[in-house]
């Protein structure tokens, strides 16, 4: 028996929702276990922002997979990666503001400005805000070809995001690196040329294996 | 021999802390947004959280002092010992892992006797010592501390131990000794952490030779009134409270007298964040981190970082007519 098109993409969907809650769920699990280390804002902060990277880069791998091995049926999870990172952006940054530092304005004002990962972090914040707000097929259809031009402002919101997240680290730069790198790829691969070559390659593969399937039965 | 004295620090707050400190404090836990989120905050606060910071926040109940082994439960500014858990849980030691819990748990096997620490270098009597010769030949004192990271983040801890300035009465500098090196064991083996490319292993710091002298630095051999935990630098550390928290070297093997200024880990790692003094300071910005708040373990929120950690009376002196922004 195989799925068709609106099982598959229902599926999928709810899939994604899970996933993107599973963060999210963990947070409030150790919270009620009380499994949090000593410098309890600190894992939070950490945690939210890490969920907040790792859905912002899935979300801007699902084009590329496509690309790759034509997997079409996950694009709904761009859409609901992205909405579900900038949830953890918004909880990251609402810790950092409210938990950690109190409302304390001249506090807050001197860590946005002064330190680099703290302004390009609310860089991208500020990015990915309105992105969030026209994320719905409302705005998508109101704003018709705009909405496809402001939403690429997205790719700008990640570097933005890995490099705030290369220059939080002390020294050990592996992890930050490894996000750098996915993330260039990823990039990479959106580029016209090099999308239609990738593409071009997979049909012909594509073609070869069918021509010589029915050699080898 | 135990002596429970809490020698130099044994001062009522009101002398040891100057006057504008106390006010500064004061007026920066008046800031009525933070108070306020802090109350707030408290309601839904996981167990073992103080409410918002205060000057001298009384000892929370949740706060998990183990009878008869620490002799008072604040720091002479009022303010609570961290628990047992908590200081021995939650370390900065990337000998043995970077992440905050793992030094605890990847240190269980890491052995600490026998031990041999080596004193050497411009020194008229250069000798080695046995770390059991070390515990017993000097009293070992009670000495609650601050402790503040690089990272903005701060404990109380109990330490037990001897000053580091007996140590060098007793091997004697010459007069061409400027200052003191330390280095940590380099045994990758059971320090899994050495393995890593990113820094210079072995662990290195240093200190001037007058604050080597100086009565608040010390040589840790316990605390809680136990021995250390090799998460905590069993068994035997550093621990110099105006300063920043990576100059409190761990699991020392060699101190050196030299001539020249040493050459610490992370000074090399990156010189332009770390510098040799490290003076915990809130006018000296790091890239990374603010260093005019810190937030203390236990408590949510942030509290104002103290000039010189809070120990400026006992250290200034020592830093006369140099620019503390220049030699951070």
């Amino acid at each position: 028996m195989s799925l068709d098109k609106k099982q598959k993409n229902k599926i999928i969907r709810i899939a994604g929702h899970v996933g993107a809650l599973i963060p999210l769920a963990l947070l409030a699990y150790d919270y009620y276990f009380g499994l949090f280390s000593p410098d309890f804002i600190r894992e939070i902060t950490l945690r939210t922002g890490k969920a907040a990277i790792v859905l912002l880069v899935l979300s801007l791998a699902i084009t590329p997979l496509n690309t790759l091995f034509g997997w079409k049926v996950l694009y709904p999870l761009r859409r609901i990666f992205g909405v579900y990172a900038f949830m953890y952006v918004a909880l990251h940054l609402t810790i950092f503001v409210y938990l950690d530092y109190g409302l304390s304005w001249p506090l807050i004002r001197e860590a946005i400005f002064e330190k680099r990962y703290a302004l390009v972090g609310f860089a991208a914040f500020l990015i990915l805000l309105p992105l969030a707000v026209t994320s719905t097929r409302w705005a998508m259809k109101k704003m018709g070809k705009k909405w496809t031009t402001l939403h690429k402002w997205v790719y700008l919101a990640a570097i933005l995001a890995v490099l705030h997240y290369i220059l939080l680290v002390k020294n050990a730069y592996t992890q930050p690196f490894i996000f750098a790198v996915i993330l260039g790829v990823l990039l990479t691969l959106r580029i016209g040329p090099i999308k239609q070559w990738v593409i071009r390659q997979r049909r012909n593969w594509g073609k070869g294996k069918k021509s010589r399937a029915p050699m080898n039965s | 021999m135990l002596i429970k004295k809490r020698s130099g620090i044994e001062i009522p707050s009101s002398e040891i802390t100057p006057e504008h400190i106390y006010a500064s404090r004061r007026q920066f836990m008046k800031g009525a947004t933070f108070v306020a989120a802090g109350s707030l905050l408290a309601a839904c606060a996981p167990k073992g959280f103080n409410a918002a910071p205060q000057g001298a926040a009384p000892v929370s109940e949740d706060i998990d002092l183990t009878p008869g082994t620490v002799s008072t439960t604040t720091d002479e500014l009022g303010d609570p010992i961290n628990s047992y858990e908590d200081i021995t849980t939650y370390n900065n030691y990337y000998e043995f892992s970077t992440d905050k819990d793992g030094p605890a748990k990847l240190s269980k096997n890491f052995p600490t006797s026998p031990w041999q620490v080596e004193v050497g270098g411009l020194v008229r009597n250069p000798g080695v010592y046995d770390i059991e010769d070390l515990r017993t030949k000097f009293d070992q004192e009670e000495r609650i501390y601050r402790l503040r990271c690089v990272e903005a983040w701060s404990m109380v801890i109990p330490w037990m131990g001897f000053p580091l300035s007996k140590l060098l009465n007793e091997v004697e500098p010459t007069a061409d000794a400027k200052f003191v090196r330390f280095e940590t064991l380099y045994d990758p083996e059971v320090m899994p952490g050495q393995d890593s490319r990113w820094y210079d292993w072995p662990y290195v710091e240093g200190l001037r030779l007058d604050e080597a002298m100086n009565d608040l630095t010390l040589m840790a051999t316990g605390l809680y009134g136990k021995d250390l935990l090799p998460q905590s630098g069993a068994p035997i550390r550093l621990v110099v409270p105006w300063k920043y928290g990576f100059k409190s070297i761990k699991s020392i093997v060699k101190i050196d007298l030299v001539e020249e200024m040493p050459t610490s880990l992370w000074m090399s790692a990156a010189p332009s964040e770390y510098g040799f003094y490290a003076n915990v300071n809130p006018e000296v910005p790091h890239p990374r981190w603010s260093q005019a708040s810190e937030r203390r373990i236990g408590e949510l929120g942030r509290r104002e970082t103290l000039k010189f950690n809070g120990y400026e009376e006992q250290v200034a002196y020592l830093y006369d007519g140099m620019s503390l922004q220049a030699n951070f």
